[in-house]
């Protein structure tokens, strides 16, 4: 196997994540789309582990997981935030500090 | 048995890398990415929020099939346990707890939509062309998978320090979770 399959998987993989980052206003679907971006570093990071037949790949890996679990837990708070206070989590209607 | 111990004498014959198992770990990826790359577009494009979270599944499981083939099969349990077990829970959660959203994320408008397949276009792009320029078509390593032994030994003694760090993140982001959701 080339390493390059995998790494353009993911590239194509983190690119659906920032599409769906910046085209989705649900509060709810924009922490999925980034656990599509993590996700996709995960797979970078385990080829390159894979490549260089070095375990620390892997432990950064587990690392991005275990961050990424933090990240979800605190994001879903701030959404339930949101949703107690506008009764809607619409990320547009999110204007407070403009400018 | 006799067969394989006279694979693995002859040099670039052993059954890790013999030619039949690579073709079957290429069926394998190509399928496995196909699948993620249709469930990811189907992902951020579709109007149900909760099929949203079932096609992040798909993804997710995807990707452990992928570490699965790359050897490393500790990342792949730990991805099935954390990722689909607990954070897509977690996301369902968040999705009935959030009522008014549930069902449709109603449409925005086309610039925004353009746009966005716009960066990520490029994005795609950028990354892509630099990669193949960069490793254009280097090998994987096929020795054998990395054991769980071997990762304990590296998170409990190079990189103690970055695990103790972890261990206060996550603890940090559970009091913070709980302060914030708080309903008082």
């Amino acid at each position: 196997m080339l390493l390059n399959q995998f790494l353009l998987l993911s590239a194509v993989l983190f690119a659906i994540g920032v599409y769906g980052v910046l085209a989705r206003r649900n509060g709810v679907l924009v922490l999925m789309s980034i656990e599509l971006i993590l996700n996709a570093v995960n797979i970078n990071l385990v080829s390159f582990a894979a490549f260089r037949e070095a375990v620390p790949g892997e432990v950064f890996a587990l690392f991005v997981v275990a961050v990424a679990a933090a990240e979800v837990g605190v994001g879903l708070a701030m959404v339930l935030l949101l949703y107690r206070n506008r009764r809607n989590i619409d990320l547009t209607e999110i204007d407070l500090m403009r400018g | 048995m006799s067969a394989m111990v006279l694979c693995a004498a002859l040099p670039g014959l052993d059954p890790l890398t013999g030619g039949e198992v690579l073709v079957a770990q290429n069926v394998a990826f190509a399928v496995i990415g196909l699948t993620m790359v249709a469930a990811a577009l189907r992902m951020v494009t579709t109007t149900n929020v909760v099929h949203a979270a079932l096609y992040l599944v798909i993804v997710l499981a995807g990707a452990a099939g992928l570490f699965i083939l790359l050897g490393a099969e500790f990342v792949a349990v730990t991805q099935v346990l954390v990722y689909i077990g607990a954070i897509v829970v977690l996301f369902l959660f968040g999705i009935m707890l959030t009522r008014g959203s549930y069902g449709t994320d109603e449409d925005v408008g086309r610039e925004r939509h353009l746009m966005a397949a716009l960066v990520g276009v490029l994005v795609l792009g950028v990354t892509a062309g630099s990669l193949v320029d960069t490793f254009r078509d280097a090998e994987l390593a096929r020795s054998a998978p990395s054991t769980a032994a071997q990762i304990g030994d590296s998170i409990f003694g190079q990189y103690i320090v970055p695990f103790e760090a972890i261990s206060v993140l996550l603890l940090a982001a559970l009091i913070g979770a709980v302060v914030v959701a708080r309903s008082d």
